[in-house]
C-alpha cells in the first residue's frame, strides 16, 4: 500500500517538528532570562561580560555595588505608591463610567484611551515640559505622577469589564435589605470587583516597575532600576543588577505558582464539599 | 434603619397619581392604589405591563415621574430605599454570590444590627426547608432552591411591607403550594402587608385578599377576588382572569332589574345592577361553566337566557371537565365548561345543542364596544404567552 508509509512518515515528521519548534521557541525566549540568572553567580568586577567563576558573593552582598539597592529601592517605592493610587482612582472612575450617566461619559471613555495609544516617548516628554513649565523639581513625587497617569488607564480598562458584567440587582438587593451606600459598596460592589482590581493592580505594579521612557524624563537626578540598568550598561552592568532581575523573576514565578495551587486546592476542597 | 428591632405589625400603602416614564416608553401612565395594613394584595398582569416596575417604586428603587407614594401614612417618595420599611423578593433573585446562603440571609439583620442574626437566618432557611445547605454559595443551588433563599432573605426582616416579585414562579407545584401555605402563614401571624405580583392567576385568587388586574401601566379592575371572577368590568380582566363568553348587541329593553340585549333573533337579558351600560350597543358575558349544555330545544323559562341551536365544533376533554365550543349562529363562538359526571363527551362534534344559562349569572362590561376587541386580544396574547412560556418581547412590541 503506497499510502500508508507515506501518511506514516509525515504523521512522524509532524509527531516531532512540534515538539523541536516549541523547545527552540522557549530557549530563544528563555536565554536572556537564563543569561541573566547564571551571570547574577559570576565572580566578576565591574564588568559582568566575561564568566570568571561561580560565587554566591554577589547574591549575599548584594547592596554593595554602588547604587543598585537604591534605584530598587525607589522602583519598589513608585511602583507601590503609584499602583495604589492608579487603582483607586482607575476603579472609582470605572464605575463612573459604567454605573451613572453624565454629560460627557463617551468623550471620557475614549481620552482615557489615549494614553495607551499614545507613544511613551511623547507622554514623558510632554509630562516633563509641564513640570519645567511649572517649575516642580523633578524627583520620586514627578516619577509616581507620571506612573500614576498611564497606570489609570490600563486599571480604568481593567475593572470596567469587571464593572459591566456586575448585575445591578446585587446592588439593590443590597439596598433594599437596609445597607447604606457605603455598606453596599464595600460588602457587595468591592468584594466582586476584587479579582479585577487585583489583576489592574498587578498590571499597574508590573508596567510601572518596568518603565524607563517615561521616567527617563520626569525623574531629574533619581534612579529607578530600569534606569540605574540602562545607565549601568554603557559601562558594564554589575552582577548585583542580575541578583535582584533574577530574585524579581523567581518572586514571580512563586506567586504564580502558589496562586495555582490554592486555586486547585480550592477547587478540589469544593468539588469534595458537594 | 439602625432601629434593630422588626416592625410591630404591617403598614398601609398609598401610591397617589403615580406615572414612570422611561426615554422615550411611559410604563405606568397613571396610578393610584390604596392597600391596607395587613392586607394580601395580588397584582395580576401580563408581561411587560408595569408590575416590576410598580414594585420597584415602592422599593425607592426607581424614582416616580410624578406622584406620591406613601408608606404607613408617611411620605416616602424621596426616601432612599434602605430608609424604607419595605422588603423585595426579586424576580431575578439577585442572590450575593460571593456569600454563602446563610450570609445571604443574614444581610439585612445585620445591617439593622438584630440580635442574633444567625439563629434568625437559620429559623427562616427552615421556613424554606432549605436549612442544610446553608454553608453553600447560591450558584450552586437549583433556580427553586435560590428562588427560596431570595425567599428566606426577605421575609427574614419581618418588614410592614413585603414585596414579592413572582417569587414562586421557578418551584413545582407541590412546593408552590406548600410555600403558598407558608407565606399566608407568616403574613397573617404578625399581620404584615404583602404585595405579591404574580402571573399564576390561581395563586392570586388562593391568597389574596384583594386582586388588581394590571394591564398596559393601568389597573383595569381592583377586588376581592370572587367579585373580579363573577363580576368582571372589561373585556381583558373577563378574559385574563379565567375565560369568558361576550356578546356585543343593541339594548331592546330595559325594566327596574333587568336590561334585554338583543343578539340577531335571540335575546339576552343581564339584571341592571351586573351591567354599568345601559343603552345603545352593549358587550354582556358570561362565564363557560355557568353555561347548561342541551340536547333539545328548552321551553322558554323566566330567569333564564337560552341561545340556539348551533352545532358543536370541538369537544376538548381536561379529566375533570371537558369543553364544548358550540358555533351559535348569531352569537359565534361559544365555550361551554361541563363537568364529567358521565364518563366521557356527553355530545360529540357536529351534534345540534342548546345553551342556558340563569339571567343572574350574566354581567355587563364597561367597556365601550371598541374597547372590546383590545380587551380580548391583550388578554388572547397575555393568555397564550403563559402557554407557550415565552417571555416579555412579543407583548412589549405591541405596548
Ligand atoms: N429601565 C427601563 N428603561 C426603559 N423601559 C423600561 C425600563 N424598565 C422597564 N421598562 C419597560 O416598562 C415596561 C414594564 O416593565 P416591567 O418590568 O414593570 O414589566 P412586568 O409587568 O414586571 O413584566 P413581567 O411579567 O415580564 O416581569 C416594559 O415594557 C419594559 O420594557
Ligand atoms: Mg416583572
Amino acid at each position: 500500500m503506497p499510502a500508508g508509509p507515506r501518511r506514516r512518515s509525515r504523521i512522524r515528521f509532524r509527531g516531532l517538528g512540534l515538539p523541536i519548534y516549541t523547545a527552540l521557541a522557549l530557549i530563544f525566549l528563555l536565554i536572556p532570562i537564563a543569561y541573566t540568572f547564571v551571570f547574577s553567580f559570576n565572580n566578576s568586577g565591574k564588568l559582568n561580560i566575561a564568566w570568571q567563576g561561580f560565587t554566591l558573593d554577589k547574591w549575599t552582598h548584594v547592596c554593595d555595588a554602588q547604587g543598585v539597592c537604591e534605584a530598587f529601592t525607589n522602583s519598589i517605592i513608585v511602583g507601590v505608591v503609584a499602583t495604589v493610587l492608579a487603582t483607586a482612582l482607575g476603579t472609582a472612575i470605572a464605575i463612573a463610567l459604567v454605573r451613572y450617566r453624565f454629560r460627557a461619559r463617551s468623550l471620557i471613555s475614549l481620552l482615557l484611551f489615549l494614553p495607551m495609544a499614545t507613544p511613551e516617548v511623547v507622554l514623558g516628554a510632554g509630562l516633563a515640559a509641564q513640570f519645567l513649565s511649572l517649575g516642580v523639581n523633578k524627583g520620586l513625587g514627578t516619577i509616581i505622577i507620571a506612573h500614576t497617569m498611564f497606570c489609570i488607564s490600563f486599571v480604568v480598562v481593567t475593572v470596567k469589564a469587571r464593572v459591566s458584567s456586575l448585575d445591578p440587582a446585587l446592588e439593590e438587593a443590597g439596598r433594599d435589605l437596609y445597607g447604606s451606600a457605603a455598606a453596599v459598596f464595600w460588602r457587595i460592589t468591592f468584594p466582586l470587583l476584587v479579582p479585577g482590581i487585583a489583576a489592574a493592580a498587578l498590571l499597574s505594579f508590573a508596567l510601572s516597575f518596568d518603565d524607563f521612557i517615561i521616567t527617563n524624563f520626569n525623574s531629574g537626578a533619581v534612579d529607578t532600576f530600569p534606569k540605574f540598568i540602562y545607565i549601568a550598561a554603557a559601562r558594564g552592568i554589575p552582577a548585583e543588577a542580575n541578583v535582584i532581575a533574577s530574585a524579581v523573576f523567581i518572586l514571580a514565578i512563586v506567586i504564580v505558582v502558589v496562586a495555582q495551587v490554592t486555586r486547585a486546592a480550592r477547587a478540589k476542597r469544593l468539588a469534595r464539599l458537594h | 434603619m439602625a432601629t434593630g428591632t422588626f416592625a410591630e405589625k404591617g403598614a398601609d400603602l398609598e401610591l397617589v397619581g403615580i406615572q414612570k416614564r422611561f426615554p422615550g416608553f411611559t410604563a405606568i401612565e397613571s396610578l393610584d392604589l390604596f392597600i391596607p395594613e395587613g392586607s394580601f394584595f395580588a397584582l395580576l398582569g401580563p408581561s411587560g405591563c408595569g408590575k416590576t416596575t410598580t414594585l420597584r417604586l415602592v422599593a425607592g428603587l426607581e424614582e416616580p415621574t410624578a406622584g406620591r407614594i406613601l408608606i404607613g401614612g408617611k411620605d416616602v417618595t424621596s426616601t432612599k430605599p434602605f430608609q424604607r420599611p419595605v422588603n423585595t423578593v426579586f424576580q431575578s433573585y439577585a442572590l450575593f454570590p460571593h456569600m454563602t446562603v446563610l450570609e445571604n440571609v443574614a444581610f439585612g439583620l445585620r445591617r439593622r444590627s438584630i440580635a442574633s442574626p444567625v439563629e434568625k437566618a437559620h429559623e427562616a432557611l427552615r421556613l424554606v426547608e432549605l436549612d442544610h445547605l446553608a454553608a453553600r454559595k447560591p450558584g450552586s443551588l437549583s433556580g427553586g432552591q435560590q428562588q427560596r433563599v431570595a425567599l428566606a432573605r426577605a421575609i427574614v426582616n419581618r418588614p410592614a411591607l413585603l414585596l414579592l416579585d413572582e417569587p414562586l414562579g421557578a418551584l413545582d407545584l407541590k412546593l408552590r403550594r406548600q410555600m403558598q401555605l407558608e407565606l399566608k402563614d407568616i403574613q397573617t401571624e404578625v399581620g404584615l402587608t404583602f404585595l405579591h405580583v404574580t402571573h399564576d392567576q390561581e395563586e392570586a385568587m388562593t391568597m389574596a385578599d384583594t386582586i388588581a388586574v394590571m394591564n398596559k401601566g393601568q389597573i383595569e379592575q381592583m377586588g376581592a377576588p370572587e367579585e373580579l371572577y363573577e363580576l368582571p368590568r372589561t373585556a381583558f380582566v373577563a378574559n385574563f382572569l379565567g375565560q369568558s363568553n361576550l356578546f356585543t348587541g343593541q339594548v331592546s329593553g330595559t325594566t327596574p332589574d333587568a336590561l334585554t340585549v338583543a343578539l340577531g333573533s335571540a335575546s339576552i337579558t343581564v339584571p341592571v345592577a351586573r351591567a354599568p351600560r345601559r343603552s345603545g350597543t352593549v358587550t354582556v358575558g358570561v362565564r363557560p361553566e355557568k353555561l347548561t349544555l342541551l340536547t333539545s330545544a328548552p321551553v322558554a323559562e323566566a330567569g333564564r337566557n337560552v341561545l340556539g341551536s348551533g352545532r358543536v365544533v370541538d369537544v376538548s376533554f381536561s379529566g375533570v371537565s371537558t369543553q364544548y365550543v358550540i358555533a351559535i349562529p348569531g352569537a359565534g363562538d361559544v365555550v361551554v365548561f361541563a363537568q364529567n359526571m358521565v364518563f366521557g363527551p356527553v355530545v360529540h362534534v357536529g351534534a345540534e345543542v342548546w345553551v342556558s344559562w340563569a339571567v343572574e349569572h350574566g354581567f355587563g362590561l364597561e367597556d365601550a364596544p371598541d374597547e372590546v376587541a383590545a380587551g380580548v386580544h391583550d388578554a388572547a396574547v397575555a393568555a397564550g404567552l403563559d402557554d407557550s412560556g415565552f417571555d416579555s418581547e412579543p407583548a412589549l412590541e405591541k405596548a
